[in-house]
Parts: C-alpha cells; sequence; structure tokens
C-alpha cells in the first residue's frame, strides 16, 4: 500500500494498526487524499486473508479536528462553476456525490465484513468522530485533553456523514437530538454514559485493549446491522414518538427562530433516517447535508465563526515584524466590575497581574471577584480548590501606583469619566517604564483625545472588552490617531493570551460594535414611540436572530447611561444628530419615571423575584397603539437587522472598520448580531449591495434619514459590489 | 343546480369516551350503525336508494379502520349497492361529510345521500392514526405547531379572555344543556344504544354536569400550562403572534369539550328524492364553506370561514337567528362572538361540547341536527355551524327552513 496520510502495520496476531499522522500538520483533518487512502486501508483488511481486523489511531496529540472545510468550500465552489458550464443538473449530481463520498467511504468500513476499532485520545470532533462512530469499536483514554463531539451546526452545518444516523441509533431520540443541536465537546465519561463509546483507558491502554476486542472475536457488524435491531426510542411514529417530535419541532423554533437551516436539517435527517434502514437512512443524510452546504447561512457561518475568526485569533492584523510579546505581568488600574474581570482573565491566563484602585479595600473587592468566580468553578466541579489558590496568588492588590513598575502592559478600567481618566493616566504614567504599553478600556471616549494625556501616544491604545468580560468573547482594539504597530502588536499578544478573539478598529465615537448596538436599541425605542406593542418590539427583534430584545439590552446596560450619551451627543453635535421619539422617550423614564433598567430594578421591564416582566405601565407612554396584526414583522426585523448593518457600512466608509471580517466576526461575538447571517456585512453582501441599498432607501422614505445609505452604499450597488468581493481580506495570517 | 335539502338527521347520545363510560362496550360500528339504522327506518326509506353515505371519523384505524362508512351501511341493513366514504377533516369531519353529501346533490350526481360521523374515543383513543402535523418537522414547523390547548390558551391571551371568562361560559354550556335535556329538546333526534337484544345501553348524554359552577371550575389546574412551557409551544405561539409576552393558560378539562363516543347520521336529498319516499323537507342547505387559516392560532378558522360563507352567499350575521359553533374550547366561542359582535343569546343556546363532549368525527352532523331542530322549535328561519379543525382550519355551513 502507498500511504502518505497513515502508517500501516499487522501485528502476529494478524491486526492491523493504522495510525493516521499527516505529515507536516500539527492535526489531522480529512482531505480527499486521506479519504482516499482510508479507502485503500479498508480494500486492504477486507481482501487479506491474515488481517482479521484493524485499529484505527492517531500519531499526533490529537485524534483529528474532522473535515477541512476549506475543502468544503472548494466543492461548494466548483459546483457554482459547473452550474455555469453545464447546467444546474451536471452540478448538483457532481455535488451530490462528492459531498456524499465520506459518508458512503465509512459505510463501507461498516459493512467491509472485518472488525474496526477506533482508538482514541485528544480531540475527536465532527467528520473524525463520525470515522469513530462508524468503527465497530470505540476506545477513548481517560485523558483531559480527549473531546469527542459533532460540533457542525455551530458553523451552519450538520454530521453529514453518518453522525446523525449513529447518533440516533445509540441513545434515546431526544437525547441524539440536544447532542447533535448543542454541538458540545464531550469528555470521555460523558461519552461512556451516552452510549457513543465502548470503553476509556488510560492513554498507553487504548490501542492494545482495542486489539484485545479483535482478538476476542469483536463483530464486525454494527447493532443497526443486526436482524431485529430496534431503535432506542422505538418507532417514531407511535404514541412515545408524539412525546419526542412535537416538542422536539418547538423547541428547535423556540432556539433558532427558524433561522437555522442546518438545525432544521438534522431534525429532518433523525425523523425520516430512524423510519428507514441504515443505507437508505445514510442516504437521504446525504441528501439533506448536500443541500445544507449550498445555503447561504452555512456559506455565512463557516466563513466568519470558523475561518475569519481563527484567522483574526492567529494574528491577521498583527504587525509581523514586532516579535512576540511574553507576559509575566500587567497592571490593572480600577478594580470595578470591568477591571476586576480583566483581572480575572489574565490571571486565568497565567499571567501576574497588579490590580490597583484608590485604596487596597476598593482593590481588594476586585480581587474578591475572582475568588467568587473560581468558586463558581468549583462549585461546577470545573476546578479545585488549589486551582482557585493559585490563580488568586497571581494578583496583588495595592493602592501604590508604584507597584506597576515592569509591567509589560497597563490597562485602565477606571470609571468613564474624562477628567478621572486624565488624572489616572497622568499617574500611571509617572510609575511605568518606557517599554510598557498603556491601554484603555474605554467604552466611549476617543482614544486619540486620551492619548494626549499620554507622552508616548503611540504607545497608547485602546482596549474595549465586553460586559461581562469572563463570558464575553471579543476584545474590540482601537488605534488612536498616533497609536503604532508596538502597541498594537502587544495588546494583539495579550488577547491571544487570554484566548479571546480580537477585532483592530480606528478610533471614532462609540467604536464599532457600540456604534451598531446604539443603532440597535434606539431602533427599538423609535418602534415604541410608534405604538408597536411593546413585547412584539422585543420577540421580533429575537426572531431576527438578535439573543435579546433592544428595550431588554438597555435596562441591562442601563437607561440612565443612555439618557447621558444622548445628551452628550446632543451638546457636541447637535440636536439634529439625535432623534427627538427616542430623546422624549429617555427622558420620561429615565428624568421622570427614575427607571433606570435593572440596576434599580426598574426600566423598561420590572423585576421580581420571579422574573422579569415588561412594565405595564409602557402602554400608557405610547400614544398611538398600532393593530398587532396589521403591522409588518418582516418589516420590523428589516428595520432591526439594516440599521445595524448600514452603521457597519458606515464604518467601513469612514476606514473604522478596516477588514471586512473583524465587521462580521465582531458583531456576532461582540453584540450577538444574527449568527445565521454570518455577520453585518455578510448580511448586506447576502442580500447584495444593490438590494440592501433598495431596502435602506426604502426604509428612509417610511421611517425617516437613520436609514438613508452611504456613498460608499450607493457606489457599490450600481454594480451590485460586494463588500467581499471589494475589499477582499488578505488570505495568509500573518 | 338543484337544491339540497335536509330531510331527517339523527344521532346517538354522546357517551363519556374513557372505559367506565357506558358506550365503551359498544364498537364503533355498532355506533354508526345505529344512526344509520335509524334515519332510514324512521322515514320508511327503501334504503338501497341511498346512493352514498358518507362519515367523518378522524381515527379511522383500528376497529374504525378501513372505510368504516361502507362498514355501517351493510351492517344498518342498506344492502350491497349502497357504497360508503369514510373522510377526514379532523373535527369539521362531520359537516363536512354533510357538505360533501349536498354538494353531489346540488351537482346532480345523486339524489339522496347520507352524510355523517362516527367516533368511539374510548375505544379507538384519541390520536391513534397519529398526527403528521405535528411530528414531521418540515410540516410542524412551518405551521407553528402547537396542541390545540395551546392555542386556546394563545386565543384567550390575544383575545383578553381571562380565566373567568373561559369558566364562565363553561358554567353556561352545562346549564344551557342540563335545561334543554329536561326541557326534551332533544328527545326527536337522540336515538338510543341499545344491545342486540334490544336492551337500552345509554338514552341520554352522560357528561352534562349541571351543578357545576365556578368555584368547582376554578379549582382546576390549568392543563396546559406545563406542556407549553417545557415543550416549546408557547415560544411557537408567540412567535406567530408576537404581541404576546407570555402565555395565559386558562384552560383545562372543565372549559374545554369533553371526550366522548357517538355517531350522528343526516338524511340530504334533492327534491325528487323526497317527494318518491314521501319526506317533507326540513331544511335547505343554503351554503357551504371551508379554508385555511391562521396556523399558530389553530381554532379561528370558524371567524375566517363565516366570512367567506356569508360572502358567498351575500348574507351578513344579522340575517343569522341562531348559531351553533362548537366548544372544543371556550376561547374558541368567546372569540367568535367577538369577532362578530354576537348576541352570546343566540349563540350554541341548548349548550354545546364542553358539557355534552365532541365525538370528533361526528360532531359536525351533530351540531347541525341541533340547530335545525332548535329553529323549528322556535319557528325561526336561519342558522349557522360551525366548527373550527386542527391545523388551522374552518368549516361552516348556513341551513334555512323550508
Amino acid at each position: 500500500m502507498n500511504l502518505n496520510h497513515f502508517r500501516f502495520e499487522t501485528d502476529a496476531d494478524g491486526i492491523a494498526l493504522a495510525t493516521w499522522d499527516s505529515p507536516g500538520k500539527t492535526m489531522n483533518v480529512i482531505t480527499q487524499d486521506v479519504m482516499t487512502e482510508l479507502n485503500t486501508i479498508i480494500a486492504h483488511v477486507a481482501s487479506t486473508e491474515g488481517v482479521k481486523g484493524c485499529v484505527i489511531t492517531s500519531g499526533k496529540d490529537a485524534f483529528s479536528g474532522g473535515a477541512d472545510l476549506t475543502m468544503l468550500q472548494g466543492l461548494g465552489l466548483e459546483y457554482a462553476k459547473l452550474a455555469k458550464s453545464q447546467g444546474e443538473e451536471a452540478a448538483i449530481t457532481f455535488f451530490f456525490e462528492a459531498t456524499a463520498r465520506l459518508s458512503q467511504l465509512y459505510r463501507k468500513l461498516e459493512t467491509c465484513g472485518k472488525p474496526f476499532a477506533a482508538a482514541v485520545h485528544g480531540t475527536c470532533l465532527g467528520g473524525a468522530f463520525e470515522l469513530a462512530l462508524a468503527c465497530h469499536y470505540r476506545v477513548l483514554s481517560d485523558s483531559d485533553k480527549t473531546r469527542v463531539g459533532l460540533p457542525e451546526v455551530k458553523v451552519g452545518l450538520f454530521p453529514g456523514a453518518g453522525g446523525t444516523q449513529r447518533v440516533a441509533r445509540l441513545m434515546q431520540t431526544g437525547d441524539a437530538l440536544q447532542m447533535l443541536f448543542k454541538g458540545d465537546q464531550i469528555k470521555p465519561a460523558a461519552a461512556r454514559s451516552m452510549n457513543l463509546v465502548h470503553a476509556v483507558l488510560p492513554r498507553d491502554q487504548i490501542v492494545q485493549a482495542a486489539k484485545e476486542w479483535i482478538k476476542a472475536g469483536g463483530s464486525a457488524k454494527a447493532p443497526w446491522d443486526i436482524e431485529g435491531f430496534k431503535n432506542p426510542s422505538n418507532k417514531v411514529h407511535s404514541a412515545p414518538g408524539m412525546m419526542i417530535w412535537p416538542p422536539a419541532n418547538a423547541i428547535y423554533r423556540r432556539e433558532t427562530s427558524d433561522n437555522y437551516p442546518a438545525a432544521k436539517a438534522i431534525l429532518q435527517s433523525v425523523y425520516e433516517g430512524l423510519q428507514l434502514p441504515m443505507d437508505l437512512a445514510l442516504r437521504v443524510e446525504s441528501r439533506y447535508f448536500a443541500m445544507i452546504l449550498r445555503t447561504p447561512e452555512a456559506a455565512a457561518m463557516i466563513r466568519s465563526l470558523f475561518l475569519s475568526k481563527g484567522e483574526l485569533e492567529k494574528g491577521a492584523r498583527r504587525p509581523a515584524d514586532i516579535p512576540p510579546t511574553k507576559f509575566k505581568r500587567i497592571g490593572v488600574v480600577g478594580a470595578g466590575f470591568m477591571g476586576a474581570g480583566i483581572t480575572y482573565v489574565a490571571a486565568q491566563a497565567g499571567i501576574q497581574v497588579v490590580l490597583i484602585d484608590r485604596d487596597i479595600e476598593a482593590a481588594e473587592k476586585g480581587k474578591a471577584y475572582s475568588h467568587k468566580l473560581m468558586s463558581d468553578q468549583i462549585m461546577k466541579g470545573r476546578a479545585k480548590s488549589a486551582d482557585r489558590d493559585a490563580l488568586l496568588a497571581k494578583i496583588t492588590t495595592s493602592a501604590d501606583y508604584s507597584m506597576l513598575k515592569g509591567c509589560d502592559l497597563v490597562i485602565e478600567a477606571v470609571f468613564e469619566d474624562r477628567a478621572v481618566k486624565e488624572t489616572v493616566i497622568k499617574k500611571i504614567a509617572e510609575n511605568i517604564g518606557r517599554k510598557t504599553i498603556l491601554a484603555s478600556n474605554t467604552s466611549t471616549l476617543p482614544i486619540s483625545s486620551l492619548s494626549e494625556y499620554f507622552e508616548r501616544p503611540s504607545q497608547f491604545i485602546g482596549i474595549h472588552f465586553f460586559s461581562p468580560v469572563e463570558k464575553m468573547l471579543l476584545v474590540e482594539l482601537i488605534m488612536g490617531k498616533r497609536t503604532k504597530d508596538r502597541a498594537l502588536a502587544v495588546a494583539l499578544d495579550f488577547v491571544r493570551a487570554i484566548k479571546k478573539t480580537p477585532i483592530v478598529v480606528n478610533d471614532c465615537r462609540g467604536f464599532f460594535a457600540n456604534r451598531c448596538v446604539l443603532n440597535y436599541i434606539r431602533e427599538g425605542h423609535i418602534m415604541l414611540a410608534e405604538g408597536v406593542p411593546p413585547a412584539m418590539i422585543e420577540n421580533v427583534a429575537k426572531m431576527a436572530g438578535m439573543p435579546v430584545g433592544p428595550l431588554s439590552l438597555n435596562d441591562e446596560v442601563a437607561l440612565d447611561l443612555g439618557w447621558k450619551i444622548l445628551q452628550a451627543t446632543k451638546k457636541d453635535l447637535g440636536a439634529d444628530a439625535i432623534d427627538s421619539r427616542q430623546e422624549a422617550l429617555l427622558k420620561t423614564m429615565v428624568v421622570d419615571l427614575q427607571r433606570f433598567g435593572r440596576k434599580n430594578g426598574k426600566g423598561f421591564y420590572d423585576y421580581a423575584e420571579k422574573g422579569k416582566a415588561l412594565w405595564p405601565g409602557l402602554a400608557d407612554l405610547q400614544k398611538v397603539k398600532l393593530d398587532a396584526d396589521s403591522i409588518n414583522k418582516q418589516e420590523l426585523k428589516d428595520r432591526f437587522l439594516a440599521i445595524q448593518a448600514l452603521e457597519a457600512a458606515r464604518t467601513v466608509e469612514e476606514k473604522v472598520i478596516v477588514d471586512v471580517r473583524e465587521a462580521d466576526v465582531g458583531s456576532i461575538l461582540g453584540f450577538g448580531f444574527a449568527p445565521y447571517t454570518g455577520g453585518t456585512l455578510s448580511y448586506i453582501d447576502r442580500m447584495g449591495t444593490k438590494d440592501f441599498t433598495a431596502l435602506c432607501e426604502r426604509l428612509a422614505k417610511k421611517h425617516g434619514d437613520r436609514f438613508k445609505p452611504n456613498k460608499l452604499l450607493k457606489q457599490m450597488a450600481k454594480t451590485n459590489e460586494s463588500f467581499y468581493g471589494r475589499f477582499a481580506p488578505k488570505k495568509a495570517a500573518a | 343546480m338543484a337544491d339540497a335539502f335536509v330531510y331527517d338527521h339523527v344521532r346517538t347520545p354522546r357517551g363519556k369516551g374513557k372505559a367506565d363510560g357506558s358506550l365503551h362496550e359498544v364498537t364503533a360500528l355498532r355506533l354508526a350503525e345505529t344512526a344509520l339504522r335509524a334515519v332510514a327506518k324512521r322515514n320508511d326509506l327503501d334504503a338501497s336508494t341511498i346512493e352514498d353515505v358518507i362519515l367523518g371519523c378522524v381515527d379511522p384505524v383500528g376497529e374504525a379502520g378501513g372505510d368504516i362508512a361502507r362498514s355501517a351501511a351493510i351492517a344498518a341493513g342498506y344492502g350491497f349497492q349502497v357504497p360508503g366514504i369514510q373522510i377526514n377533516r379532523f373535527c369539521a369531519s362531520g359537516l363536512d361529510a354533510v357538505g360533501a353529501a349536498a354538494a353531489q346533490v346540488m351537482a346532480g350526481q345523486k339524489d339522496l345521500v347520507v352524510g355523517g360521523g362516527v367516533e368511539s374515543m374510548s375505544r379507538v383513543g384519541m390520536g391513534a392514526s397519529g398526527m403528521l402535523p405535528a411530528v414531521d418537522p418540515s410540516v410542524a414547523i412551518p405551521s407553528y405547531f402547537s396542541p390545540q390547548g395551546v392555542a386556546a390558551d394563545l386565543i384567550a391571551t390575544k383575545y383578553g379572555f381571562s380565566r373567568d371568562d373561559v369558566d364562565a361560559f363553561a358554567v353556561s354550556s352545562h346549564k344551557k344543556a342540563a335545561a334543554a335535556w329536561a326541557d326534551g329538546r332533544f328527545s326527536k333526534s337522540v336515538i338510543p344504544v341499545k344491545d342486540v337484544n334490544g336492551l337500552t345501553i345509554l338514552a341520554k348524554d352522560e357528561t352534562i354536569r349541571p351543578q357545576t359552577d365556578m368555584q368547582t371550575l376554578g379549582g382546576l389546574k390549568a392543563s396546559f400550562a406545563m406542556m407549553g412551557e417545557q415543550g416549546g409551544f408557547d415560544a411557537v405561539a408567540i412567535q406567530g403572534h408576537p404581541e404576546v409576552e407570555k402565555i395565559n393558560h386558562v384552560h383545562h378539562a372543565g372549559n374545554s369539550s369533553g371526550i366522548v363516543d357517538g355517531a350522528a347520521a343526516v338524511l340530504v336529498g334533492n327534491k325528487a328524492a323526497g317527494r318518491r319516499a314521501g319526506m317533507k323537507p326540513r331544511a335547505r342547505i343554503r351554503g357551504f364553506a371551508t379554508m385555511g387559516s391562521d396556523l399558530a392560532l389553530v381554532l379561528t378558522g370558524p371567524v375566517d370561514v363565516t366570512e367567506r360563507l356569508f360572502a358567498r352567499t351575500g348574507m351578513t350575521m344579522k340575517d343569522i337567528d341562531l348559531v351553533e359553533i362548537n366548544e372544543a374550547f371556550s376561547s374558541v366561542v368567546l372569540r367568535y362572538i367577538q369577532a362578530f359582535n354576537i348576541d352570546p343569546a343566540k349563540v350554541n343556546v341548548n349548550g354545546g361540547a364542553i358539557a355534552m363532549g365532541h365525538p370528533l368525527g361526528a360532531t359536525g352532523a351533530m351540531i347541525l341536527g341541533t340547530i335545525i331542530d332548535e329553529l323549528e322549535r322556535r319557528d325561526l328561519s336561519t342558522g349557522l355551524v360551525t366548527l373550527c379543525v386542527a391545523h388551522g382550519m374552518g368549516t361552516a355551513m348556513i341551513v334555512e327552513r323550508v
């Protein structure tokens, strides 16, 4: 056999061992070549008399991350090309065969007549776990690094190489659907109890155990290929089925608002597949897989949530010529909620943190937050008390700014007030060395203006965290007018160290994320003023794909803050820069009624122990009440998404956003912009700039100038030019 | 086009649809047979002249499977020439069966047809034939499928009916039904179900509780709250009607239609058929319609289909003397009354399915009979019968006395 990706040897007992170890790669991935070699191995094992069976394992630290998503992208491009040159039918025939290949290969392995066993250590996800599922026996290492799972749904795909069918035949249908919907990475013990694998053993025993299983006469027939096999939840159309399927369909809608075709295809594949024998079930699954691969949702989600996100994390925007920073110590000044969160994530990354506040008590309070978060982890069994002690030992609290000496990076996270920031920045400057980068976690004040308080503005940068820091995956880095490459490189290295995703934007009022978010909230305010029922505003926003309604979101960030920002904007830019209806609404809520949001238990919602409910008094604030049935819900959805996407387009024109990937990734990770769209700019590209501009113009006519498309959009609309076409990002990560 | 007339109608009493119900020992076939036999016999009909038997049956499986209409015609002694067809439009099946019979008569293709329905809910079981629109994701999801109880609660929430409102309506249903029975208003049409020896098994509807009051109902827990919250159905309902913040769960067994066994038969024919058999028509079928309506509300079809039927017949609610709307759930009736601003005194004057039960496939034919009897008793002219239908449909029919 001529193999490149596998080592293959057969021992004296006639048991073969195929060790997957693709050359020159840190991680095994499934490519066309890997499939071809696997096919060769299956044929050899099946046809060689002396070979009793075969164990598949990995020669690397992990088993495999699954299929190469760029390969799937490639098939999509091939399909589009064929459709143009040879017509839709030829193209889809090619595409179906190409995308079903892996599933057929696994089925061939499963039915070749000789037993196959998978010995898995480390990550084994997606198509790789589907390979393991096709094996007749699966043994996992008990290592903390071992994880199995089918995460496809997270990037708009679903397990299309037998995953939906085999999982649904291994466990109760409800459990199978939940596993496939969530796409979680599963630990060995859990995988064993879910019946996904047969054994969990120390790493050095897994291959031997797999061999022993074959030697002991392990069956070459999967349970579902044995006469009389019954599905774990029995028949689909049955009384037990009535307890499973109607709620499964309802929960799908509840969780997705029917915006995620891949999740729906999981349901449909399992529903149809469980009524069929395995071979036909797999063919049905392949049909849905080919369909899902061609959805705009899959394309957009793969691009933004897998490829672009990965590229940004790996330093796509990092200046290449600056050596990486190894953080020994950083400083955080301001031990409030944000400062405390930053301290925690830095300590979590193994970095020493000096946490400064005006007195030691305040600083200690900030440190206590880390204590609380670690205690929560311990309660959940995810950490030990020794971990907490180790983490807390990394945090030094003080009121003495001289402690900041020697820090690689100092982040100020003090109260959002220019005068306070000025004092603190100057005080920090007096106490740090000439190489320390100084960063501000401001969310509203222009970085260039703050950098004026620092004598080395080239080493001053904005590092905008989102709240709560330990949960939010995005960090927005803001380049002041005079910020230089080294500050950016250090900030990016820090973001990488704390395992978050960075976007880099240029300085402006609100930067990128907040500009979009404020538009979203304002749209909710205006709808309320128009007379849209409050619950409809919230529900339709969520149905459009947003994680929380605008009124609820406003309650979380506080109405009085919104009121302050609005007043500041009015003062700086004039009365025309703000919406008078929004101003009137916020004045009533904040000034007249003292309804500040969650923080004082009353905002757009009332907050009680039992939960929150929309404040009934909102109805009295509405001069007009529109009839619910005659409101165009699609238009409400369009308004919510378009007003954010339009803002993103403006940031591109203003060069606040210089890399389109960042607008997409930033909008999803930063404020949860409808993930199925792939982000704000992908949303526009999918519609086409021509149609999007037309939509904006229609909305502007009906709802006001805030929807007027900007110059860039109008220009692009002329030829329906896309953002990813005009501003194609450089592919290679620096 | 020929006129279609109702010459007669009968129904069985409705027996509690459980193992301890009086009709549990009676097969679905025997229920249907009882109604078919009676409607022919009391009109001295040569049953072999009946050209078709159309019966609604919502769960036509098990003992009700295999075209129960043909079997019932044979069992009732109609003769081998009389064919049968079983149809299913869920809760309106019985009325649609009469509509189908009328349509064939009007089209001049048949002279005399029996329409009706049968359901043995105690023996076959509700849902025994499966519920495709709830199960297959490709239809359940775009259909906003939710159990009817959740949909009824959505209607109550959206149109502002409180728990007291729906309970009060249920109390009135029982009171009206009890009074109607006491007054003998059903005696003309209800045929006792008897055993092979002629012994009566059941002669009266057995689920009416005249003593039901607000207090007894107030003690019942809402039936669909847990299902709605945990099964995801509340969220589905809200996505269909996003102005609703939270579903107010108000329905329970006491203000929803009862599960019962029963059958009904309506004799429909043209003028000539009546003359040949020496029968006098009791009512003319003025028009009928069926349509799909809002999928999330599921049960507001009667409002939409009534509007369509008015448009078709050129009539308005002013032309209607009495209304029978199936009491699937209290909120269905209350919404109908609200939508047309009808005097409640014209609606379900002898009670409805909350008191007497709802044998799914038969109810439409039963309440058509009820309204004809009551129009005669009050000497009024025109009645409208309508039912809400699962999966978001509605059927309605207008009859007038001749």
